[in-house]
């Protein structure tokens, strides 16, 4: 038992763990939550799903050693992309599809590749494409409806597949979400190409003279995180039957803390996907499970405040923890 | 005859107007280990990066097996069995001893469709190649490279060098961060490494370290070789002295020795 919980704190997402405890049982205690009626709620779970997705890439980007941030004009102009295509000019909703992806593989391999090539950090590069890009759905989306709000009527297939409400109140999201994330977690934590994700983000060099393919590796992570991004916001304008230019900056912070309090080290070479899935719904807990307390939802900017600070604390000390741990003599 | 393992012929390296490398000519065989002195400064670094496939020689041949051979990038000399071991040894100080052993090379299981990354194995190959150096309390490939002493990593890296089948490992300062104590375990590990036929260049300002597994001296001063010689040739004050540029640093130490002997005896006498 010991040995068993040793282990446990010695892993990743310990933190994650405890911080959404911690976070449940003062919402218990203090905001008077039915956990019964919580547990169930939609709200933060479709909160959680349309956060999670954005954020398990940027983790794993975290993990390597980069950042990415464009990720908050991404899911703008993922869902303005398939409302211009398809709602505006009428195309059918599959090109709109390909087009929303499409742009997000092309954002990405910019990113990827400029931060392959120059040795400016990635948080200049996104910071700047993030600026570019609301400039262009801004002008583009005036430009070609003249608006900055475009209606989309999509058929019946897309619906099911991207934006229909389960049960009246879920989003179809939750499953990708938790399609994805179950996908990740295998590719990362069970196949070589994750091992090559943390030595990568322990030491680039090493990395790269042990023939990993850290270029490529680069790339593929930021494909991957400003396509998933896209992918998120052409589900809510599926969902919406419109898309708006504005929305998508709350993203960047918000997968960036999810990403942190579920323990990935914000220098690289550390972490795990089930951390940043149970730092997400931490998130999600305290961002949307506010209104289910007697508490004022204006406080919920304090909690999350005060809880990244303590996981981050507790990551640390856990890091150290690990770091340390040596099998006792027998 | 048998050809040295690797050979330097006239190797002369520039980087731009800048000579760093004057004609170089080493060799070292199979079994054997040489030491490579020098002062900071004196283009060590740059020798083992010329070694190592980093930079290409501006003009003379490598030759391994007496072959002569060319490297475009570190892998084709990791690929050929030249393996540089750095001061700080397992640079992933967050991954596990099992996984930072396989990076890049990881051992896999079939699982349906997939290639999964076969940890039980992977953590019991490190763990095995480790402990045959004589490192026996590593023995769960599950912990942190970070939880690691100095030495430990040095063994682990120079294990795991030697399990990939280098022929050639390039030792870059591994006792310059280390106690006495971690320094002798790097020591006999280097034996262990010569005693299975592995060619071993060790790098160090360390005259004492150099001294006590070295067959072969190599000193440099200001990237051209000032002295290249064989075991019980020259004296430890005539090395020291070479390394400083020929300044009598070794008076030096004889000052200071006597007088560290003095209150050696004078704390004895208290």
């Amino acid at each position: 038992m010991n040995n068993f919980l040793g282990n446990f704190l010695r892993r990743p997402e310990a933190g994650a763990v405890i911080s959404l405890l911690i976070v449940a049982a003062f919402f218990v205690i203090f905001g008077g939550v039915q956990i019964d009626r919580f547990l169930g709620a939609a709200s933060w779970v479709n909160f959680a799903a349309n956060l999670g997705i954005v954020a398990i890439p940027v983790g794993l980007l975290m993990i390597s050693g980069e950042l990415d941030i464009s990720i908050g004009a991404m899911i703008p102009a993922g869902s303005m992309t398939v409302a211009i295509v398809s709602g505006h000019y009428g195309l059918p909703i599959s090109v709109g599809i390909i087009a929303t992806l499409g742009l997000g593989v092309v954002i990405g391999l910019i990113n990827g590749l400029l931060t392959v090539r120059t040795s400016v950090p990635s948080l200049i590069i996104t910071l700047a494409t993030l600026v570019a890009m609301q400039g262009i759905i801004l002008s583009a989306s005036v430009l070609l409806t003249g608006n900055a709000s475009v209606p989309l009527e999509a058929p019946d297939w897309a619906k099911a597949t991207f934006g229909i409400l389960i049960g009246g109140s879920y989003q179809i999201v939750i499953i990708w979400w938790l399609g994805l994330a179950a996908v990740y977690c295998f590719f990362i934590h069970h196949t070589p190409v994750g091992n090559w994700l943390f030595a990568m983000g322990g030491d680039t060099e090493s990395a790269r003279n042990a023939g990993i393919p850290v270029e490529k590796m680069t790339i593929t992570l930021f494909v991957l995180s400003s396509t998933s991004s896209a992918f998120v916001g052409m589900c809510g304008a599926i969902l919406f039957n419109s898309a708006q230019v504005s929305g998508g900056m709350n993203y960047i912070f918000n997968a960036v803390v999810s990403v942190v309090v579920g323990g990935v080290l914000l220098t690289g070479g550390f972490g795990s996907v089930v951390g940043v899935f149970l730092g997400t719904i931490t998130f999600a807990v305290v961002n949307q499970g506010i209104y289910f307390t007697d508490i004022d939802r204006n406080w919920s900017s304090l909690i999350i405040g005060v809880m990244l600070l303590l996981a981050v604390l507790i990551n640390n000390s856990f890091r150290k923890f690990a770091l340390s741990y040596s099998p006792s003599k027998k | 005859m048998v050809h040295p393992v690797l050979e330097l012929k006239n190797v002369n390296k520039s980087f731009g107007p800048i000579d760093v490398l004057h004609d170089i000519s080493l060799s070292v065989k199979a079994g054997e280990v040489l030491c490579l002195l020098g002062d900071n400064g004196a283009g060590k670094s740059t020798l083992i990066k010329t070694l190592a496939g980093v930079h290409k020689p501006s003009s003379g041949t490598i030759k391994m097996d007496g072959e002569t051979i060319t490297f475009d990038k570190p892998k084709d000399a990791a690929d050929r069995g030249i393996a540089t071991v750095h001061q700080f040894g397992g640079t992933f100080p967050l991954m596990s001893i099992g996984r930072s052993f396989f990076v890049g090379v990881e051992p896999v299981k079939k699982f349906g469709p997939f290639k999964v990354f076969d940890r039980k194995t992977a953590n019991e190959t490190a763990v095995k190649a480790v402990q045959s150096f004589g490192i026996t309390r590593i023995d769960d490939g599950d912990r942190l490279i970070g939880g690691l002493s100095g030495g430990e990593r040095q063994a682990l890296a120079i294990a795991r060098a030697v399990h990939f089948g280098a022929r050639v490992l390039i030792l870059d300062e591994p006792t310059a961060a280390l106690g006495v104590k971690q320094a002798s375990h790097v020591l006999r590990i280097v034996m262990e490494a010569k005693k299975r036929g592995i060619a071993v260049i060790f790098i160090t300002h360390q005259v004492t370290h150099a001294m006590a597994v070295g067959d072969h001296f190599a000193v440099l001063i200001r990237g051209a070789l000032a002295a290249n010689f064989m075991r019980g040739e020259r004296s430890r004050e005539e090395i020291t002295d070479l390394m400083a540029g020929g300044e009598a640093l070794a008076d030096l130490d004889d000052h200071m020795e006597p007088s560290s002997n003095q209150s050696a005896a004078a704390a004895s006498l208290a």
